[in-house]
């Protein structure tokens, strides 16, 4: 960050002030995308101990959905045309998001519940394989060219103050700050009381009554219905013209994101995701050009991790996680 | 039989490598048997000494070596580490600039093997050695994505030093397998073309099919005594209980540094040996999926222990040879056959377009998936099987199968 301030104070004028502003906007919208992931994935993880290293093919998976429902079958759209286009691409890709969730049911059914009480290593791994599984048959879907989602927003921007901002990221933010309230939400509510005692302390939630089962099912299906939906706004405009059989990989690096806010931390995971976000974004906009160019291409990409090493140098769980207590 | 699995009468033959008679003879069997694969006289396998089989053997070897690296680090020390790649990947390196050609476009100083190949070794292990402290101070999970983003990173890295690497997609020359005493020209042993070795007519590949075989020898040798030394039974003590290890005085961070070096150090082995091996490689090989596929070899195999990892690094490298095999198997009896066998054939394989199936033989992705992404897909759906089903991998159905046989004709 200092070392952005800096490279701003240096080249100053107008100029700098919309370069600053359209890297801090793209950042923004980026780390809600992230932000999506991240909180998907801690869901996951405080619920069931398992990360899930299948997030991207599931986002994947998702947005094609959004593609196929919107752009080949145009359902629900043909059944509700008196409505505004806009609303019925919205409709579509929250029928791929439920879809999607279903889909995270079946795998935590048929996958993740065999693997309870096994070490580490088998969990991580199956969840590797899902990924293998799933972003194969995602590939084979979408075919070899990137599949346009079809959103109403296309390429349109507006002007907010000096930063050019899509439409599309308005929609990721809008959508990120409605899942957030609905995630808080639910955590009031009946099950959302029910899985944060299952995360808490499996056993004595179950003597309460809960179904540990029925958290761990719920659980997958909300974090996978938020990949989808990150998967669906990482193919818009700005960042891509569809998904493509890259679209999975963008979802790796939500890894740093949960691992600066805290594994187990919701509002850490929203956190990381925005600084993570905002940290790539700059590393595109400053470190470019010929002074920066022994850093190659895509340094952008991994600036992510290395935001994560430095975190984790100075916190080994994350600014929000909280410190496990090792017992003899 | 005179002696049982797991019974032991003396302190020095329960430390011995190979601790019965049986296990004595059988090993010499089966070394026997590895040796002579070249000259196919192995009644009914006799199709290994072919060329490709000879090649993919080769690669069995090269991955075995890394694959035991993996074990010490992850099967003994109990280290999840998903960044293996890495590791390979500076030892490939290494080997490159060490011994690569002078004068080209990349870095090369053209020294010979018996310098490059120990040369990995050591700067992928001093790397490992240096990454480990800050490694170490995570823990579980969070080690397994520190150790993916050190892949990531060295992605990168290797793409963003083209002077090294060839650059993206383009990718640079390794030195040969060759033995040379120095920068002779006429190097002392070729393993990189025909010719007769004390009298036998043997092709390149035999003769670098042996070659490896010594180097996954030695492998295994380091990884089995490991096992019975001071420092292997400090890695086990931490991986079974940590705190309970430091208790009793074994240096936790220590060993578990000692433990990514000697790891690191096996893993640059492979890396040098596969560029020297394929000839040309590209930075972006040592991605995730090198280092999914050495655990893989760990968790099919038989996590802990040395004979499941080479069983799982034999069934990671070959599978892709089988599933090929076996598609094409497929297609030729959806073809050609006729009857049951050949219906469910046509409905599995796509032969022609528009014609539906899981696996098309065609090239490009329509209608079915085509031959490598019907390998991956079998590839997942078998580790996801063998991680629900057989927990214990090969080695487990091994340990099944001989229990049966330990006391019979009795079931008990």
């Amino acid at each position: 960050m200092t070392l952005d301030l800096l490279v701003f104070a240096q080249a100053g004028g107008q100029e700098a002030v919309d370069k600053f502003a359209n890297a801090t906007s793209s950042g923004i919208a980026l780390g809600a995308i992230y932000a999506l992931l991240a909180l998907g994935l801690v869901l996951i993880y405080k619920a069931t101990q398992v990360l899930n290293f299948a997030h991207g093919a599931l986002a994947a998976l998702g947005a094609f959905f959004a593609a196929y429902l919107a752009t080949v079958i145009n359902f629900p759209g043909r059944y509700v045309t008196f409505l505004p286009t806009t609303v019925q691409w919205i409709l579509s890709a929250l029928v791929a998001v439920l879809i999607t969730a279903v889909v995270g049911l079946v795998l935590e059914r048929l996958a993740i519940r065999p693997m309870i009480g096994e070490p580490l290593f088998s969990v991580v791994m199956i969840t590797i394989a899902l990924d293998i599984v799933i972003r194969t048959i995602t590939d084979d879907l979408i075919g070899t060219n990137p599949r346009p989602l079809g959103d109403p927003w296309g390429a349109d921007v507006v002007n907010i103050g000096p930063a050019i901002v899509a439409k599309s990221e308005l929609a990721t933010v809008a959508v990120t700050i409605i899942a957030l309230v609905g995630i808080a939400l639910f955590f009031r509510s009946r099950y959302g009381v029910a899985m944060r005692a299952t995360a808490f302390d499996q056993e004595a939630a179950m003597a309460q009554g809960i179904s540990a089962g029925r958290i761990f099912a719920l659980a997958w299906a909300i974090g996978a219905g938020l990949a989808a939906a990150a998967g669906i706004f990482s193919s818009l405009f700005p960042r891509s013209i569809g998904v493509s059989n890259t679209t999975a990989f963008f979802a790796f690096r939500a890894l740093p994101a949960i691992v600066i806010g805290g594994l187990d931390s919701i509002s850490g995971a929203v956190v990381g995701g925005f600084i993570v976000g905002l940290a790539e974004s700059y590393a595109g906009a400053y470190f470019i050009g010929d002074t920066w160019s022994f850093l190659g291409l895509g340094f952008a990409g991994v600036m992510p991790y290395i935001v994560m090493l430095i975190v984790l140098i100075v916190r080994p769980y994350g600014l929000f996680g909280t410190e496990e207590i090792r017992r003899v | 039989m005179r002696t049982r699995p797991r019974l032991y009468v003396s302190y020095s033959s329960e430390m011995a490598l190979l601790p019965t008679w049986t296990q004595k003879i059988s090993a010499l069997i089966f070394f026997a048997l590895l040796v002579v694969i070249p000259f196919g006289v192995i009644p009914g396998f006799g199709f290994l000494a072919d060329n490709d089989w000879m090649k993919i053997l080769s690669r069995v070897a090269i991955f075995a070596i890394g694959a035991l690296g993996l074990h010490i680090l992850s099967g003994l020390a109990g280290q999840v580490s998903l960044g293996h790649a890495f590791f390979v990947g500076i030892g490939a390196y290494t080997a490159a600039i060490l011994g690569g050609e002078v004068g080209k476009g990349t870095w090369g100083l053209g020294l010979p093997i018996w310098i490059w190949l120990p040369a990995a070794a050591i700067v992928a292990a001093a790397i490992g050695a240096v990454i480990a402290p800050v490694a170490v101070r995570v823990r579980g999970i969070y080690l397994a994505i520190v150790t993916l983003g050190l892949v990531f990173i060295g992605e990168w890295m290797f793409r963003s030093l083209p002077f090294i690497t060839g650059g993206s997609q383009a990718g640079r020359k390794f030195p040969g397998l060759e033995f040379r005493l120095w920068q002779e020209e006429v190097p002392l042993i070729d393993f990189t073309s025909d010719g007769s070795w004390f009298g036998v007519e043997m092709t390149s590949e035999a003769k670098t099919y042996l070659l490896l075989l010594v180097f996954v020898i030695i492998g295994v040798v380091i990884a089995k005594n490991i096992q019975r030394t001071r420092i292997g039974r400090a890695f086990m003590s931490i991986r079974d209980r940590d705190i309970a290890a430091e208790v009793m005085g074994v240096a936790d961070t220590k060993h578990k540094v000692m433990a990514f070096a000697l790891s690191s150090a096996l893993a640059g082995v492979t890396g040098a040996l596969m560029g020297a091996f394929v000839g040309r490689l590209i930075p972006e090989g040592f991605s995730l999926f090198l280092s999914i596929q050495f655990v893989a070899a760990l968790l099919i195999g038989g996590i802990g222990t040395v004979s499941g990892t080479l069983l799982g690094a034999t069934f990671v490298i070959v599978l892709p040879r089988l599933v090929q095999d076996f598609t094409g198997l497929l297609a030729s009896t959806a073809e050609s056959g006729t009857g049951v066998l050949a219906a469910i054939a046509a409905f599995f394989v796509s032969t022609a377009e528009n014609d539906p199936g899981i696996v098309s033989t065609l090239p490009g992705t329509s209608p079915g998936l085509n031959i490598a992404q019907f390998n991956l897909l079998l590839y997942g759906l078998l580790l996801i099987g063998f991680l629900i089903f057989e927990p214990l991998g090969l080695y487990g159905i091994w340990i099944r199968i001989r229990n049966y046989w330990k006391s019979w004709p009795f079931t008990y």
